[in-house]
C-alpha cells in the first residue's frame, strides 16, 4: 500500500509553505484539455512555473457547478478522447518525475460511479493522487466514496460556501481532510469575484471551526488577487483564468498552438508572484 | 457501503418512499454542490410544513378546480376500444387542463410553495416547452418574474411554445452549452440557482432532481391518480386491471401510478424508443441505460463507458431526456412496474389513430402510451379495463408530425 505514512505529501506541502512564510498557489486544469499531449506537457511544467498544488479536473459532460470556461475545457478534453483511465494515467506519468507536488482530482461523481468507487480509490492511490474534490457529493452522501477514500488514505477535500451556515458547518468539516476549499461566492466558476473584506471575514470565521489549511477559490484571476487572498488564507485557487489562457492558445480548428504551454506557464508564474 | 439496500426486496408498501434521506432503495438522494445543500434542506422543511397545513391543500384545490379545470374527465374511448377489440380503454383526459398538459398540476403546487417561502423570482427548465409554458402561466397568475432555460436546439424545434412563454411574460434564455437540449437547460437552471440563492425558487418540471423534488412533484401530480380512482369506481364499480402512461422524466406516470402502487393491478410505463433500442437514438433510460448520478439524484441514465451522459433522442421533445425519475428506477428494480418502449414510428401511427378514431389530437408523448395500448389491448378480455393517461394535447406537435409524414404546411 502506498498509504501516506507520517506526513502526507499534501500535509508536507502546507507545512513547507508555512515555513516559507507564504501562501500557496493552487492551479486548476482539466485533464486532456485541449488534447492529451498538450495537457500533459502543461501539467508537467506547472510546478516549475510556480504551482504549489495542482487540481486536475476529471472531464464530465454535464459540469453543473462550472461556468463557460471550464465547461468548454471539459468539452474539448472529451472531444479529444479524455477518459478516467487517461486521467489516472496522466497522474502516473507526472508522478514518475515529481514526487513532491500534491495532485487533487476534482470533478463530478458520475464518471467515478461508472468507473466503480472502489476501483477508483484503489487506482487513484496507486498512481499517486493525493486527494479528491467531488462537487456533487455533499456530506449527506458520504457512504460510498468519502469513507472508502479516507480509509485508503486519500484526502477528502470539501467545499465550504457562503451558504454553509454555522449549524451545518460541523457536518461539512467532519470528514474533510487535507485542506478546506472555501468557495468565495455563491455561484459557478469563472463568473464574479467576492470582495477581499468579505472573504477575510469568512476565513476568520472558518478558522475558529477548523485547524485545517484553508484555500480560497472562485473568481481569482490576477496576481493582485492571489496576493490579497494568500494574505488572508493559506492558498489561492486559480482555475478559469488558466483554462481561458489555454483556450486563447488554440487555432481556429481548436488545435493547440505551439506556445500553449509556454504561455500558460507564463501566466502561472505571474500569478505565483502574488504569493511571494 | 450500503449500496444494495434495494436489492429487489419486496416492501410492505410501494407507497412509503422515499426515506428521510430522499432515497428510493439506492435511487434518489441529494447529489448537489454544497452551495445548494442548505437550499434543498430549506425546501424540504418548507414542503413538509406545507403538507401539514390544510390551507395549503385548500389553495391547491381551489386553483386546481377553478383555474386548471380539474377534475379532468375519465373518458371511455369507445371507438378505439372497438377497433382494438379487447379491453375497455379509458383515457384520463389531462390534456384538457389549462395549458394543455399535466405539467400545470406541478407548477401550481410549486408556485404556491414558493410564495409561502417568500421567494420572489422563479426559474425553470424546459424541453418541449410544456413545462416552461406551465411555469410561465402560474408566474403570470401570481405576478412573479419568471426565467425559463431552454436548449437552443429545442427553441428551434418548438418555436410556438417559446412565443407562448414570452406572451405570458417570461424571459426565455437559450442554452447553447452541451447539445442545447433539456439536460443542458437543467444544468443551466441549476447554475442560475447556485448564483441566486437568496430570492430564487427553482420549479423543476419532472419527478427528478435532488430530494425533495421527486417526491414533491409526484405528490402534486398524484391528483391524477386520485381522481382516476374515484372516477373509475363510479363508472365501473371497481379498479382497473391496468394503468399505462408514457415516461420521459416520468411525472405524469408517477402521478397516475402512485395512488395504485399497492393495488392488485398491472402498471406499465412506456419509454421513448426513438429509432429503436438497437440504435443509439432513443430515450429509454430504464431499458437502455445504467444507474448513475446526474442532476442531483441517482437513477438510470443513458451514458457511455466513461460515465459521460449521452444525448437522448425521441420524436417527442417531452420524452427527450437521458434520465428518469429515481422512483421509477426503484419501481423497475422492484419489479412493481413494467417498463417497455415504443419507437417514433409506432408513436406516430398511434397519434394518427387517435386523431381519426377518437377526434382527439394527442401529444406525441401519450401517443407512445397509446401505441403500447394498441399492442396489448387486443389480447385482453372485453371485461378488462385499461386506464391510459392522455397527459397532453398535440397542437404543439402538428409541425413535427407534418414533417415526419412528409407534409409541407
Amino acid at each position: 500500500m502506498s498509504q501516506a505514512g507520517g506526513n502526507s505529501r499534501l500535509e508536507q506541502c502546507f507545512m513547507d509553505l508555512s515555513v516559507a512564510g507564504r501562501g500557496g498557489l493552487v492551479t486548476f486544469i482539466t485533464a486532456g484539455d485541449p488534447d492529451p499531449d498538450s495537457s500533459f506537457e502543461l501539467l508537467r511544467r506547472l510546478p516549475a512555473a510556480g504551482a504549489d498544488l495542482i487540481e486536475l479536473g476529471m472531464p464530465f459532460s454535464d459540469p453543473m457547478a462550472d461556468g463557460p470556461a471550464i465547461q468548454s475545457a471539459s468539452q474539448r478534453a472529451l472531444s479529444a478522447g479524455a477518459s478516467m483511465v487517461r486521467t489516472l494515467d496522466m497522474v502516473a506519468r507526472f508522478r514518475a518525475d515529481d514526487k513532491k507536488t500534491p495532485i487533487i482530482l476534482m470533478g463530478y461523481y458520475n464518471p467515478i460511479h461508472r468507473y466503480g468507487p472502489a476501483r477508483f480509490v484503489n487506482d487513484a492511490m496507486q498512481v499517486g493522487v493525493d486527494g479528491v474534490i467531488i462537487v456533487d457529493l455533499p456530506p449527506e452522501e458520504d457512504e460510498e466514496l468519502c469513507h472508502p477514500a479516507l480509509t485508503a488514505g486519500l484526502h477528502w477535500i470539501r467545499l465550504v460556501t457562503p451558504t454553509t451556515g454555522d449549524a451545518r458547518l460541523p457536518l461539512v468539516l467532519k470528514n474533510t481532510s487535507g485542506f478546506v476549499y472555501y468557495v468565495s461566492i455563491a455561484g459557478i466558476t469563472g463568473t464574479r469575484s467576492a470582495a477581499a473584506s468579505t472573504i477575510d471575514k469568512a476565513i476568520k470565521h472558518l478558522r475558529r471551526h477548523t485547524d485545517l489549511p484553508l484555500a480560497v477559490g472562485f473568481g481569482i484571476n490576477t496576481p493582485e488577487q492571489v496576493a490579497e487572498i494568500t494574505g488572508i488564507a493559506d492558498a489561492a485557487v486559480v482555475g478559469s483564468a488558466l483554462v481561458t489562457e489555454i483556450a486563447a492558445n488554440l487555432d481556429t480548428k481548436g488545435k493547440a498552438m505551439p506556445r500553449l504551454a509556454d504561455n500558460a506557464c507564463a501566466l502561472v508564474s505571474r500569478l505565483a508572484e502574488g504569493t511571494r | 457501503m450500503g449500496t444494495d439496500k434495494s436489492a429487489a426486496a419486496s416492501p410492505d408498501s410501494y407507497r412509503s418512499g422515499p426515506d428521510q434521506h430522499g432515497h428510493f432503495g439506492i435511487f434518489g438522494g441529494r447529489f448537489v454542490a454544497e452551495t445548494l445543500m442548505p437550499l434543498i434542506l430549506e425546501l424540504e422543511a418548507a414542503y413538509n410544513d406545507a403538507n401539514h397545513d390544510s390551507s395549503f391543500q385548500a389553495d391547491f384545490d381551489y386553483y386546481a378546480a377553478h383555474y386548471i379545470g380539474r377534475p379532468s374527465p375519465l373518458y371511455l374511448a369507445h371507438s378505439l376500444t372497438n377497433q382494438f377489440g379487447g379491453a375497455k380503454i379509458y383515457f384520463k383526459r389531462d390534456e384538457l387542463n389549462h395549458t394543455g398538459a399535466h405539467k400545470i398540476n406541478n407548477t401550481l403546487g410549486q408556485i404556491l410553495l414558493a410564495r409561502r417561502m417568500g421567494k420572489t423570482r422563479i426559474i425553470a427548465e424546459t424541453g418541449a416547452g410544456q413545462h416552461g409554458v406551465a411555469a410561465a402561466t402560474v408566474c403570470a397568475l401570481f405576478d412573479l418574474p419568471c426565467v425559463i432555460y431552454m436548449g437552443k436546439t429545442d427553441i428551434e424545434r418548438q418555436s410556438p411554445n417559446v412565443f407562448r412563454m414570452k406572451l405570458l411574460g417570461a424571459e426565455v434564455i437559450p442554452v447553447e452549452s452541451g447539445t442545447g437540449t433539456l439536460k443542458d437547460a437543467m444544468n443551466e437552471a441549476l447554475r442560475d440557482w447556485v448564483a441566486n440563492v437568496e430570492d430564487t425558487f427553482y420549479i423543476i418540471g419532472t419527478v427528478a432532481g435532488p430530494h425533495p423534488y421527486p417526491a414533491m412533484v409526484r405528490d402534486f401530480q398524484s391528483v391524477i391518480g386520485r381522481e382516476v380512482r374515484e372516477q373509475i369506481l363510479k363508472a365501473e364499480g371497481r379498479l382497473p386491471d391496468m394503468l399505462v402512461a408514457c415516461i420521459g422524466g416520468g411525472s405524469n406516470a408517477m402521478g397516475l401510478f402512485h395512488p395504485f402502487l399497492d393495488e392488485d393491478l398491472r402498471i406499465i410505463g412506456v419509454e421513448a424508443g426513438g429509432l429503436g433500442l438497437d440504435t443509439d437514438k432513443h430515450a429509454a433510460s430504464l431499458t437502455g441505460g445504467v444507474p448513475g448520478v446526474l442532476h442531483g439524484n441517482r437513477t438510470y441514465l443513458l451514458q457511455d463507458e466513461d460515465g459521460q451522459i449521452i444525448d437522448a433522442h425521441s420524436i417527442s421533445a417531452g420524452l427527450d431526456y437521458p434520465g428518469i425519475g429515481p422512483e421509477h428506477s426503484w419501481l423497475h428494480e422492484s419489479n412493481r412496474v413494467e417498463y417497455v418502449s415504443v419507437t417514433d414510428a409506432e408513436a406516430l401511427d398511434a397519434f394518427q389513430l387517435c386523431c381519426q378514431g377518437e377526434g382527439i389530437i394527442p401529444a406525441l408523448e401519450p401517443s407512445h402510451a397509446l401505441a403500447h395500448v394498441a399492442k396489448i389491448a387486443p389480447d385482453m378480455a372485453p371485461e378488462d379495463i385499461i386506464v391510459m393517461n392522455m397527459c397532453g394535447r398535440g397542437d404543439k406537435d402538428v409541425f413535427t408530425v407534418a414533417a415526419a409524414l412528409g407534409v409541407a404546411l
